[in-house]
């Protein structure tokens, strides 16, 4: 069995990624994800990982070399952050249409400018219609966990998509936590290995990428749109998987002290523990207040969603990334998306915050809530509120 | 080789890797040197394409003309995804899961994708000794999106993005050195072809997929559409190009030059540029000029491969 140990989650989730026997590693060094990168490195280096390893000399070339890789039929994985993952975009849009499971970790961060290496969601928001499986975890053994799940989602053969797993920069990468990483073995009963259906191979010519008329590729682009949306069933069949080997079960909106609940705080990340403090401790004070994560932003868990906030009458979204010159937080403005057209729904109240590696306290959270309830009572002028900010 | 030509098609190997069918401009010299590439190259092989005419014209879907396992992904990362599929097959074949040890891995660009866009992503493959061939078809612009220069376009050339006009010469720089710059990695093998000598361009490639590690070979390809030629005029103006002294013919084998054709006298660069729409607005004073810095250029490539022997 696998005993719990205290470990940074970046050189868990390298340990966790080495121990499903990846094929291939393509990755290029970035603050915060270099802890990631380095340690497979070590790993390969030492003969701990069979694995190659390509110290490619930039993200656009780390994740071109993952399609390739993938291509040929080898496990890949990699993983980036903020200025990486935006100069991998590109490559990213390739990843899922050509049905390539390159499977990434993301240490969320800052977009520049100004340069910032510390957390926020921003780098995702701008990848979030890549078509990729997007996964949101909360401490480094969902970080570990949903690594693992990771692979076999992406792997199955009725999604072959690429995943990207986010766990927030420094905040959660460079957390050192009790952590249990899964035995190879076990993690070799749960995940079978690599079988991509139809890879580069002399004996069998494919032709992979080829361009399509306009007769085509709506055709070609809605196969790709019901195949992610499709994943859904296999995405809960996983997590279910999981946990029945494992015992931690996941689910693509986890809910918190929602009973009863008038308001709820809807969070992605790492944050939500502090929230989950800010909750806890406004329940004590006879508040009925409840929160909701999303875990699983692509593709985006309506049903849940909507089953998770019926009957509240408030729903205050925190966001840590801003769509500038529109609507606020991108959470925000899909929850509000997918709330809308319901006769019976909450009053949705925005707020953006922790930008940068800004700190969100419970305070802070509680003094969200407040704010948002008395919003909800009394209106405001601002199409959402940025938390925190000094004028 | 030269004097060859009557002999050339029973000298060739006969396996086509490239159906007919495939929508390349009558008088396509690139088509024309990717043809002759995979006769050599055989079928234990995965191409990689660039973006630009090569993809362009194989494969629009639901068809293909490749008869080899294929993949394209986008212009500038040719090389990269090359990496790629050679690291997989690698790991694989180490850990019994892929049963061919030499199956080739060739890329296959544009000069855009290569000189301009792709190079970092070259430079990064070639300098991590990638086992791959890498090979760039130059027609000496961005053809596939209506003749823009790139910084393979030869000095003085009109082109949609260096337009000859009362300002402008048309093409404003010297045509970049990218063999030279390919060398400069230490790779072991780099080689400069042109499908008007076929049996010289198949013995490169042969010997580009047989290296251990990378290898480059910059294959020069007349574009009858991008250069406003005649479409009977590719492969003579293939031979005058290195006729002339303006894309000589050498191998450089771990570094060392070798000439692969000297001819005796230097052709004047007019015979080539003659029969070229892109070369028409250009004045003698101009013609001299380049005809001068094009001896220069051959003369320093001479004297490199002659003092290294
Ligand atoms: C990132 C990006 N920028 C621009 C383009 C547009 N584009 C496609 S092919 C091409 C030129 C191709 O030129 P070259 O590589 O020389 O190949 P050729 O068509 O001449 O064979 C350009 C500019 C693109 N596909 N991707
Ligand atoms: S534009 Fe030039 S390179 Fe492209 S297919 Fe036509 S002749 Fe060939
Ligand atoms: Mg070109």
């Amino acid at each position: 069995m696998a005993k719990r140990v205290g470990i940074e989650t970046s050189l868990a989730v390298s340990e966790v990624a080495a121990a499903c026997d990846v094929d291939v590693v393509a990755a290029y060094p970035i603050t915060p994800q270099t802890h990631i990168v380095e340690h497979l490195a070590d790993l390969v280096a030492n003969g701990e990982l069979d694995a190659e390893y390509i110290p490619v000399e930039s993200e656009h070339s780390a994740m071109s070399a993952c399609l390739g890789s993938v291509a040929a039929g080898a496990r890949t994985f990699t993983a980036t952050a903020g200025q990486g993952l935006e100069l991998m975009h590109e490559v990213l849009f390739v990843a899922s249409a050509m049905r390539l499971p390159v499977i990434m970790a993301v240490a969320n961060r800052a977009v520049s400018s100004p340069l910032s290496v510390w957390g926020d969601h921003s780098d995702v928001m701008a990848a979030r219609d890549v078509g990729w499986i997007q996964i949101f975890v909360e401490n480094g053994q969902e970080a570990v966990d949903n690594t693992i799940c990771a692979f076999k989602m992406g792997e199955d053969h009725n999604v072959l998509l690429p995943v990207m797993v986010n766990l927030d920069g420094f905040h959660l990468s460079h957390m050192i936590e009790p952590i249990i990483i899964p035995e190879k073995e076990e993690i070799r009963r749960f995940l079978p290995p690599f079988d991509y259906p139809l890879p580069l191979h002399p004996d069998k010519p494919v032709a992979m990428g080829d361009f399509a008329p306009p007769v085509i590729f709506t055709e070609a682009k809605w196969a790709q749109e019901v195949n992610l949306q499709k994943s859904y069933d296999t995405i809960l069949r996983i997590w279910k998987e999981f946990g029945d080997q494992f015992g931690r079960y996941y689910k693509p909106v986890e809910e918190y002290c929602t009973e009863g609940a008038d308001t709820l705080l809807l969070t992605m990340g790492s944050f939500s523990e502090t929230a989950m403090t800010a909750v806890d401790s406004l329940r004590e004070k006879g508040k009925k207040v409840g929160l909701i994560r999303i875990r699983l932003w692509r593709p985006f868990p309506f049903e849940e969603l909507r089953k998770a906030v019926d009957g509240t009458k408030t729903l205050i979204v925190f966001d840590r990334a801003i769509s500038t010159g529109g609507p606020g937080g991108p959470v925000a403005s899909e929850v509000k998306a997918a709330l809308y057209n319901l006769p019976r729904k909450p009053l949705v109240v925005g707020f953006v915050g922790g930008l940068g590696g800004r700190d969100v306290t419970r305070e802070g959270f509680e003094e969200i809530i407040l704010q948002g309830e008395e919003i909800a009572r009394n209106g405001s002028p601002n199409e959402y509120e940025i938390y925190g900010v000094r004028e | 080789m030269i004097g060859q030509s009557v002999y050339v098609p029973r000298l060739l190997p006969e396996l086509e890797s490239l159906a007919p069918g495939h929508r390349a401009c009558i008088g396509c010299g690139e088509v024309l040197a990717m043809r002759q590439a995979f006769k050599a190259i055989g079928r234990d092989a995965i191409v990689v394409n660039a973006t630009g005419c090569m993809e362009i014209i194989a494969s629009q879907l639901p068809y293909t003309s490749w008869r080899l396992p294929w993949i394209h992904t986008l212009f500038e990362n040719t090389a990269a995804v090359a990496s790629g599929v050679e690291a997989g097959l690698k790991a694989m074949y180490r850990k019994g899961r892929y049963s061919r040890p030499d199956t080739k891995i060739v890329a296959v660009a544009g000069d855009g994708g290569t000189v301009d866009i792709g190079l970092q992503a070259l430079s990064g493959a070639l300098e991590r000794g990638h086992n791959l061939l890498y090979i760039c078809f130059d027609n000496e612009g961005y053809m596939n999106t209506g003749i823009q220069r790139s910084s393979a376009t030869p000095y003085g050339a009109s082109t949609t993005t260096s337009p000859a006009g009362k300002e402008s010469i048309g093409q404003f720089s010297w045509k970049k050195d990218l063999p030279g710059i390919a060398v400069a990695h230490r790779i072991p093998y780099v080689a400069t072809a042109c499908p008007s000598y076929p049996v010289d361009l198949i013995e490169k490639v042969k010997k580009g997929v047989d290296t251990r590690g990378p290898a480059y070979i910059h294959i020069f390809s007349g574009c009858p559409t991008g250069w406003g030629c005649a479409t009977n005029l590719t492969v003579r103006l293939g031979r005058l190009a290195v006729e002339t002294g303006i894309f000589p013919l050498y191998e450089v084998e771990n570094g060392k030059y070798t000439m692969s054709y000297k001819p005796e006298k230097l052709r004047p660069i007019t015979d080539y540029m003659k029969p070229q729409r892109r070369f028409r607005h250009l004045t003698d004073d101009a013609v001299e000029m380049i005809e001068k810095r094009v001896a220069v250029e051959y003369y320093k490539l001479l004297e490199k491969a002659e003092c290294q022997k």
